[in-house]
């Protein structure tokens, strides 16, 4: 039988607080359980990159002329042989073409195929993009997670749609594909 | 020139630029929520040593851990450092920390400076 655990959820408004809160609850939770260095330090990558995303375009939702204020949520579980990291977030519909297109981009590529993605972004980009990120977030959450990354797109209104992203950490030492 | 000594916190690194002591080490956690406004007075300060440095820069990378948003300010230092003659980069990670002695090389690959990888 599977052991199927939360170790947390957070919905509501995100800021860089709120971010390192989480971090340290995450990082105490897996303390406490003496996990694995390496895991920890994966599992910590990937909430970080999760998380700032979506301080970093939480205000980007508009229905109408005025800004909304929707809530995203984060959540960590873990099974016996994973870790599930899962944000859910809205996004503006206009958007989902780009990030689907990028996701699909990832997920067709192999380690060495995103070792070499990630040289490009990071080569190529000048400078940080107004929102201050790096274009990297999500093949960095695909290199550390080592597995596809699981997203959906369901439509909300005719201007939004709620994205959400689900990464996968092995705590397995071998690494599978 | 003025003495760099930025103390780390929970989500900045520590930083030290002190030419008169030869030291240039940023060590510890980055994941600023601006790193560009973060690491703009380091991009600053390399730029004035740069004009005139020391005849040999060891610059220490001793990083626990960066975000992605810091890698690229992380390759902007050292792409200045590129350009200062007798720069080498001591890279530090973890021993059990295959991520980032990845990262390290993966960087050292970027740019045209000598890299040496050491464990901790």
């Amino acid at each position: 039988m599977v052991t199927r655990k939360l170790i947390l959820v957070y919905e509501g408004e995100f800021t860089q607080e709120i971010t390192k809160s989480v971090l340290a609850m995450a990082e105490r939770n897996m303390d406490a359980i003496g996990e694995d260095s390496g895991i920890k330090r994966k599992v910590f990558n990937v909430m970080v990159e999760c998380l700032q995303n979506i301080v970093k375009h939480s205000d980007e939702i508009q229905e109408g002329e005025a800004p909304v204020r929707h809530g995203a949520i984060f959540m960590v579980g873990k099974d016996d042989d994973k870790y599930l990291i899962t944000s859910g977030n809205p996004i503006m519909n206009d958007k989902v073409e780009m990030l689907n297109n990028k996701l699909d981009h990832i997920n067709s590529l192999d380690k060495e195929g995103l070792k070499n993605y990630y040289k490009e972004v990071i080569k190529n980009n000048k400078g940080l993009s107004e929102k201050g990120g790096a274009g990297l977030g999500f093949i960095d959450m695909a290199r550390k997670s080592g597995q596809k990354l699981q997203f959906d797109f369901e439509p909300m209104s005719d201007n939004i749609s709620f994205f959400s992203l689900k990464t996968v950490i092995r705590r397995s030492t071998t690494d599978s594909e | 020139m003025e003495v760099i000594n930025k103390e780390g916190t929970e989500d900045t690194p520590k930083i030290i630029l002190n030419r008169n002591d030869g030291i240039f080490e940023i060590s510890g956690r980055s994941l600023p929520e601006d790193s560009a406004d973060f690491y703009q007075p380091i991009l600053d300060w390399l730029d004035k040593y740069g004009a005139s440095p020391n005849p040999e820069t060891l610059f220490v990378f001793k990083l626990e851990y960066f975000n992605t948003a810091s890698s690229k300010l992380i390759l902007d230092i050292l792409s200045k450092l590129e350009t200062i003659t007798g720069t080498r980069i001591q890279w530090f990670f973890h021993e059990d920390d295959e991520d980032m002695e990845e990262a390290g090389t993966e960087f050292s690959e970027l740019v045209e400076v000598p890299f040496e990888f050491q464990t901790y």
